[in-house]
């Protein structure tokens, strides 16, 4: 048992953070945002081409870096920190995930080595619109259709759906509910009978879409695992997507923490710096405490989604740490955002302060994969039923 | 990072388990489970009993260095010995602050002598210690201490005359460290000392104070000259206060896992109430004690990385900081979850006249989680200060 950082862990850490420093600041995240496609080309290259870091948890076969899930949160946790506006997400948590978990060989061989290369962006589709986070979301259709299939349906909340480059969409068969019937596939975005369609959001710093299925045909070799027993693979990807979302949100918690601390320690009144008040710095106790209990909590979660990508541990345990962090975590990050505009007063409330940003980005990754109130239900279900 | 325990740490794990089913038997069965938060009044000489069959086995302090007469266990090994004591629901440990504060404060900072004198009989179990800090005019102000020690070069002997208060299972002790001021004339952190004080003599004087459950936990200690030898002070007279302050550092230590586990069997009782009396299809209910679940969880792997890693110059980490604020305030929580759950049972007593149920025991001691060790508002203070770098808060000073 070991819990802290290796030395090459630190220094990934010291990366990310100067990296980001420099090519995230307040107006790279102010004009990517404004766009539809929500980031900047240019940005994303550096990412994949200089840093590299859309290949960290890709094995090395399929030419990843072969690194490990903390070495990810690590990443993460300063990506949500510095608000970076980009397609990692979705390509590297979801695209590359599914296919680590559910991808053929030949599916691997060519997508992962795609998203390593030149940073081919992918996304997952599993979400209608019924707000739900688990298989009953799933309610796109899918049937055999010669050699191949036919897919049908509307997805909804689809992280940067309208941009990827690259589909991995899951339907069910017809008259089936709740775990049965889910299928996995893999898809050109530009197939023809699929319509994607920017949502406009309300954090504007990720961008999300719908998508139209208006009976598109796949090809057999699309299919990703067994055809209607996708299911708990896809659990899998979530679950590792959520921890992922987790360490993100631990980030954003630090820096409305960070923002506040220094705000107030230079705003005065009553002649003295409103720092010094008890009231405030006993709101900003409570802040840290919270930030660094999740912390905490994903570097845990972390180390276990790298023991289930290893196959040492159960894929309960998986959904259980998922879920500890996930619910710990956007409880953490949306108090501490409300918080930091308490803390900054009026200027809290303005559009010119970077604090809205996170208020929203607190709220969006909140509820993207499930609330802490779904979160702490499947726990719940764990312990009671 | 990471979470497995290596082979040789298992063989550990087998080894204490079975030493503890070996022996938790006979006479020591009732114990199971007792003496936890809100118990500890209860079979205080069959606990005793209990330390020194441990000692036997040599299971206590099995985190100090051997050296000293201790086991020289890993953290890992720690954190195991504690899950499984927690496991096997042996006892709450009479023997905690000899072992976890006496103990590791002589071996930092006390003499050859202290250490030849004193740490043997905790480690048998034989020599139970209590905490001699907080007074009437000196609680979240400890450095407002006015006991007063000076040395009587007649008698050679320390002479400590004024009043501890708060002071747990003074009545059971054997010994008592005593934070007093040494020189009179001195104020606030400076001109302190810390001593080592033998509690039977006729100059102590012990009065129980009755708790908010009902029974007496913790006493007043009257020193009227009461009196320790010239080698009983640890460290120089004047130096006191950076003695007591690295004490507190101990308490944030190894034990805190034994807590939990403590913690995990509480929780495990309210889960297994709910079940039996249908709280447990109570939404609001399931949102509860799914979150009780996540907090205990998430302190368990904010313990891990306090212990992990080691070396950080004696600054307290992050991690550090925050806990003793997070842990009590779960507590807390969890004794009024516990108190819900039960619905109108959760009133009724045991018995008469005031005999509570352990559930009752728990829900009304985890008020005390949040003033003990550091009131909630003294850790957000610390916290704001050392954690956040924010103004420090000004002491009024008294022109007389
Ligand atoms: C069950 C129990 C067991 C104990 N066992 C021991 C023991 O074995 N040995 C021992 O020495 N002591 C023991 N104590 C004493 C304990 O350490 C003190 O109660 C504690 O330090 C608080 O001091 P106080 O009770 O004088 O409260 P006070 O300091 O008077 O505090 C009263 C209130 O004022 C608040 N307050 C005080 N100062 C500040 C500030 N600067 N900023 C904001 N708020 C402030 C406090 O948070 C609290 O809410 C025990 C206490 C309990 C309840």
């Amino acid at each position: 048992m070991e819990f802290s950082f290796t030395d090459e862990q630190k220094m990934i850490q010291d990366t990310a953070q100067s990296f980001l420093a420099e090519l995230s600041t307040s107006n790279a995240i102010r004009s990517a945002m404004n766009t539809e496609q929500g980031f900047d080309n240019d940005t994303w290259q550096k990412i994949c081409s200089q840093m590299y870091w859309q290949a960290t948890h890709i094995p090395e076969e399929y030419g990843g870096m072969g690194l490990g899930y903390v070495e990810l949160a690590i990443m993460l946790e300063k990506m949500g920190q510095h608000l970076l506006c980009s397609p990692f997400l979705s390509t590297v948590c979801f695209g590359a995930n599914a296919l680590i978990v559910a991808g053929s060989e030949e599916q691997k061989q060519q997508y992962l080595s795609q998203i390593c290369e030149y940073g081919l962006t992918a996304t997952l589709a599993y979400t209608s619109s019924n707000g739900i986070w688990d298989a009953e979301a799933v309610q796109a259709v899918v049937k055999p259709q010669g050699d191949g299939y036919l897919l049908s349906g509307t997805y909804r909340y689809v992280l940067d759906g309208h941009t990827a480059d690259t589909l991995i969409v899951a339907a069910r068969s017809e008259k089936t509910q709740g775990d049965d019937g889910i299928s996995l596939f893999i898809v050109e975005a530009n197939t023809s009978g699929i319509k994607r369609t920017w949502l406009p959001t309300m954090d504007q710093t990720r961008k999300q879409a719908e998508i139209v299925f208006n009976e598109v045909e796949l090809k057999a070799t699309a299919l990703m695992g067994e055809y209607q027993r996708a299911w708990p693979a896809l659990k899998q990807i979530i679950d590792l997507a959520t921890i992922a979302i987790a360490a993100e949100q631990v980030g954003g918690a630090q820096k409305v923490l960070d923002l506040s601390v220094e705000y107030t320690k230079e705003r005065v009144q009553f002649g003295r710096s409103v720092a010094s008040f008890q009231a405030v710095k006993h709101q900003a106790a409570d802040m840290m405490m919270r930030t660094e209990v999740a912390r905490s909590a994903i570097y845990y979660a972390a180390c276990v989604a790298q023991e289930v990508l290893s196959n040492c541990v159960s894929l309960s345990e998986l959904s259980e740490a998922a879920s500890v962090a996930k619910a710990y975590c956007s409880d953490s990050y949306f108090k501490n955002a409300g918080d930091a505009i308490q803390l900054h007063g009026g200027v809290g409330f303005t559009w010119e302060y970077d604090v809205h940003l996170y208020f929203k980005r607190a709220k969006s990754s909140e509820v993207l994969l499930g609330n802490s109130a779904f979160h702490r239900e499947r726990v719940a279900k764990l312990l009671l039923d | 990072m990471k979470l497995s325990f290596s082979s040789e740490d298992e063989k550990f794990r087998a080894e204490i388990a079975q030493w503890l089913s070996d022996n938790l038997v006979g006479e020591f069965e009732q114990l199971k489970f007792r003496g936890g938060p809100g118990d500890e009044h209860m079979f205080p000489e069959e606990r005793k009993k209990w330390e020194q069959k441990l000692a036997q086995g040599g299971w206590t302090c099995v985190g100090w260095p051997t050296e000293y007469g201790g086991r020289g266990c890993s953290i890992e090994q720690q954190v195991i010995f504690n899950e499984e004591y927690a496991r096997a629901g042996a006892p709450g440990r009479m023997g905690h602050i000899g072992e976890g504060l006496t103990g590791p404060t002589l071996i930092a900072f006390g003499s050859e002598e202290q250490k030849q004198k004193y740490l043997p009989g905790i480690i048998a179990g034989n020599d139970l210690w209590c905490q001699g800090y907080s007074e009437p005019g000196a609680g979240s102000d400890l450095a407002n201490v006015s006991t007063k020690a000076h040395f009587d070069q007649e008698k050679g002997k320390w002479i400590i005359t004024g009043q501890k208060v708060w002071t747990s299972l003074a009545h059971e002790s054997d010994y008592i460290f005593v934070l007093a001021r040494t020189d009179p004339d001195s104020k606030a952190h400076k001109g302190l000392g810390f001593f080592l004080v033998k509690m039977d003599q006729p100059n102590i004087d012990v009065r129980g104070i009755k708790q908010i459950t009902g029974t007496c936990e913790f006493n007043e200690v009257f020193f009227d000259e009461a009196q320790c030898d010239a080698q009983d002070i640890v460290g120089e007279p004047g130096n006191g206060w950076a003695i007591a302050m690295g004490l507190l550092g101990f308490e944030r230590g190894v034990s805190t896992l034994g807590q939990q586990m403590q913690f995990q069997n509480e929780l495990n009782q309210i889960i297994t109430a709910a079940k039996a009396n249908g709280s447990h299809q109570d939404p609001v209910i399931r949102q509860r004690i799914a979150d009780a679940h996540i907090g205990l969880k998430i302190m368990r792997y904010n313990s891990m990385r306090m212990l992990s890693g080691g070396g950080n110059n004696g600054e307290l980490r992050q991690e550090a900081l925050i806990y003793k604020l997070f842990w009590a305030s779960w507590h807390r929580d969890l004794g009024e979850l516990a108190m819900d759950v039960l619905k109108a049972e959760a009133e009724i007593l045991e018995s008469a006249p005031y005999n509570l149920t352990r559930m009752q025991s728990m829900y009304l001691f985890v008020r005390s989680d949040t003033i003990y060790g550091g009131t909630n508002e003294i850790q957000r203070n610390i916290i704001a200060e050392r954690g956040l770098g924010m103004p420090k808060e000004q002491r009024l000073i008294k022109n007389s």
